[in-house]
């Protein structure tokens, strides 16, 4: 007991302040930047060896985070230096078109609506359903339940059974072997309820889109209120999501 | 004593003519498996012949030898099953009639293993093995279960409180990923691998490089080489971390708990810092690593696991010396050796149960050649065994990671593009073997005239594991599932690919 005791002191107090408390290595790869006045005429490298099609250069170039693999091939293959990924770890929107970064705006989640907001502003359940997932989305969500990121302490806990949640938080593409149960533990969720996708596969089906075995997202399934893109999001990609989401957050939704 | 022209031997990470590799009769084929002191089915899988008809090819180890014996059979609709006689082949038998509707005449067991293709119904749909008796009941659990983790089915034969019988039925995650790298390798081959199984990202792709390199006879410098084994090490410790957390969290002994999860965030942090992903997606590349690492950020990553490591300790310390802790993890879940070595398990679950076996050692390529990591063993077989091994194991790879990080050759990290995935030869079979955190990895590849991937066949370490989580079960607490499952913790991706 006394071990366990001291053990803890000196362990310490590791739960990080959100929002500001996050200190991210330059190396992250955040929300990317774009400078298009850069791009050259009848260039095509980036999207050329993009493995998810993400990036469109016609009319102006554009990344569709829904697809990014965050894999910075792209950065690497640009000849003018036009792309590249700033440590913004805030990402998530509320619909999919908005997931489309261009140069300039980028319009992030807004808040449910006042009465959704009233339900689930202060306590959130949700059910996590892996439906094709490869644990590396699972594993982040999972990740803020610990000490660091502490997800309780806004009144956000993940449930063990769908008919004690306000909502589902889908991870994968949805293979087609998920497909029912999927819809199973939806349908089991009491309404008002919302659905919140996680990772390039929930959202366009990522590296699988395509595949006969997947339905390239949870979209194809089920209404989504929240998009938290990357592959696998950062931990605080999806705490940013989720509170922009429950309106706790007080920053605009439109960043640059 | 087996003639060695039953085999063609192939050294791992490395390739050989198809043509080399003998085509035995179907009998013959069997017998020569049988036949070879201690070996072990590393993987075993059907190729389409041009014409008509299946090649089965398998992949195998003999203890003491490095080189991987590949040997192959032609067969039409049906053939021999070996799983009779030989356990291990159980799961891939049953794989190979999925997939290709060739049946193993007299397999004990023949029932899908992702549901997929003509020989299945819905998922989760088959028929399941029953116990019928006074008191003796059926628990069903999944596809979605209570936790944040992936799906699968899970059938419980009990009598009371005490498990007769648990069947695993997956295939819930089966995203079509070896058909997909089929005509490869394509612009988004190395991000499906990547994804094989998410927590695994370097393991698999570390893998998949070899198979590139082999076919491609491609150099990896030798900075390159130790920057991969740091990964590879970075992520056994990151995930073993975190199991020691979940299985004290499942107890109850939060205290445990929280400090290893956290230790964990702090070990994939130093991934994020090296490579700008968490789980060190994309760190490794045919032709090397990308990006290379810092002199000064090597230096302070090194003295970072050093840290993280000694909290760890102390944190299994707390675990080891609470006998209420230990008391639940003890003799919880015993995996037999025998049964282990039946099952041919791999990784930290077959170390626990005194199975000497790590691809580290007995098949080292790349900086494995040149260094030493002791190998961790276990006796007992239960659930305080496992966690045992991984303890050991985190201490190993940080005694490794402190050197090789202050020790790093210099020179370059990758080849350049065009020379790390140069055209592949064809008409080969390369075979490539990773110690991954979970255990052995096996990537198969065999190339068309064009030198295309004509089939490329994975096995994810759970593969060969999930049926001995079934076995350690027996005779169970039903209530103790949870905890001998965490101390397994098995991919289902990785499994359903
Ligand atoms: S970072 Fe995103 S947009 Fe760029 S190549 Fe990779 S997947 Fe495509
Ligand atoms: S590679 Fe660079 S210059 Fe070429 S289109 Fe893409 S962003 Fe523009």
């Amino acid at each position: 007991m006394l071990k366990a005791f001291l053990e803890r002191l000196r362990q310490g107090h590791r739960t990080i302040p959100f929002p500001g408390g996050a200190a991210l290595p330059e190396s992250f790869r955040g929300r990317p930047v774009l400078d298009a006045s850069r791009c050259v005429d009848g260039c095509r490298a980036c999207a050329d060896c993009c493995p998810t099609d993400a990036i469109r250069i016609e009319p102006s170039l554009a990344i569709d985070l829904g697809r990014c693999l965050f894999c910075a091939e792209c950065v690497a293959a640009c000849p003018t230096g036009a792309i590249r990924f700033g440590p913004d770890y805030r990402m998530a929107t509320r619909r999919r078109e908005d997931l489309v970064v261009e140069e300039g705006r980028y319009r992030l989640a807004e808040a449910l609506d006042r009465e959704a907001r009233r339900l689930f502003g202060r306590s959130l359940r949700l059910r996590q359903v892996s439906a094709g997932g490869s644990a590396g989305c699972e594993l982040e969500a999972a990740a803020l339940g610990n000490v660091v990121f502490d997800l309780s302490r806004f009144g956000v806990q993940f449930v063990a059974s769908p008919r004690h949640a306000d909502g589902l938080l889908i991870t994968g593409p949805v293979t087609r072997n998920m497909k029912l149960a999927l819809e199973k533990t939806y349908d089991a969720v009491p309404a008002p309820k919302i659905v919140i996708a996680v990772g390039a596969a929930a959202i366009s089906g990522g590296p699988f889109a395509g595949h006969a075995e997947v339905l390239d997202g949870a979209a194809s399934v089920v209404p989504v209120d929240l998009f938290v893109p990357g592959h696998p999001p950062h931990p605080l990609t999806i705490l940013d999501g989720l509170l922009r989401l429950l309106g706790r957050l007080r920053e605009p939704a439109s960043t640059r | 004593m087996t003639p060695i022209h039953s085999y063609a031997p192939i050294p791992n990470g490395g390739s050989a003519p198809l043509a080399i590799v003998p085509r035995l009769q179907p009998d013959r084929f069997a017998e020569a498996i049988m036949a070879t002191p201690g070996a072990r089915l590393v993987s075993f899988f059907g190729l389409p012949e041009e014409s008509r008809g299946l090649r089965l090819m398998a992949v195998l180890a003999r203890p003491g030898d490095a080189e991987l014996l590949v040997t192959s059979a032609r067969v039409e609709d049906a053939y021999h099953a070996l799983t009779p006689a030989l356990t291990q082949a159980h799961l891939f038998e049953r794989e190979i009639w999925e997939q290709w509707g060739v049946r193993p005449e007299g397999h004990p067991w023949l029932k899908p293993v992702r549901f997929l293709g003509a020989t299945s119904r819905d998922p989760g749909v088959m028929d399941y093995f029953e116990v019928e008796g006074e008191e003796v009941h059926e628990v069903a659990v999944g596809p979605v279960h209570a936790g944040v983790i992936e799906p699968g089915h899970f059938r419980f034969q009990c009598h009371g409180e005490r498990v007769l019988h648990l069947e695993i039925s997956l295939g819930y995650q089966h995203r079509g990923i070896e058909c997909a790298l089929e005509r490869g390798p394509r612009k988004r081959t190395p991000h499906i691998v990547d994804a094989i199984a998410g927590d695994t990202s370097v393991g698999h792709a570390l893998a998949y490089s070899q198979i590139v390199e082999a076919l491609g006879e491609v150099e990896v410098p030798a900075r390159g080489h130790a920057l991969r084994a740091i990964a590879l090490e970075l992520e056994r410790m990151a995930n073993h971390a975190g199991d020691l957390g979940a299985l004290a969290g499942d107890i109850g002994y939060l205290p445990a708990s929280s400090y290893c999860a956290r230790i964990r965030g702090d070990f994939l942090n130093l991934t994020l810092d090296a490579c700008g992903s968490r789980m060190g997606v994309g760190w490794v590349r045919p032709g090397g690593v990308v990006p290379d690492l810092a002199p000064a950020h090597a230096s302070a990553m090194a003295d970072q696991v050093t840290r993280g490591t000694e909290e760890l300790r102390r944190s299994f310390d707390l675990i080891r010396g609470n006998a209420t802790v230990r008391a639940r993890l003890e003799e919880t879940g015993i995996l037999a050796r025998e049964v282990a070595e039946e099952l041919g398990m791999v990784g930290p679950a077959a170390r626990a149960s005194g199975v000497d076996r790590d691809v580290r050692r007995d098949h080292p390529v790349g900086h494995y050649r040149e260094v030493e990591i002791p190998v961790a063993t276990r006796e007992t077989g239960d659930v305080f065994a496992r966690a045992g091994v991984r303890s050991l194991e985190v201490a190993h790879s940080a005694d490794f990671l402190a050197r090789a990080l202050r020790a790093l050759p210099s020179g370059a990290v990758r080849r350049n593009d065009s020379e790390s995935v140069p055209p592949l030869a064809p008409d080969r079979i390369a075979v490539s073997l990773v110690e991954g955190w979970r255990g052995e990895i096996c990537h198969t590849a065999i190339t068309d005239e064009g030198g295309r991937f004509r089939r490329y066949k994975i096995v994810d370490p759970s593969f060969h594991n999930w049926m001995g989580l079934a076995m350690a079960m027996r005779d169970q607490p039903i209530s103790d599932f949870p905890l001998c499952n965490k101390s397994f913790n098995l991919s289902y991706s990785g499994h359903d690919l």
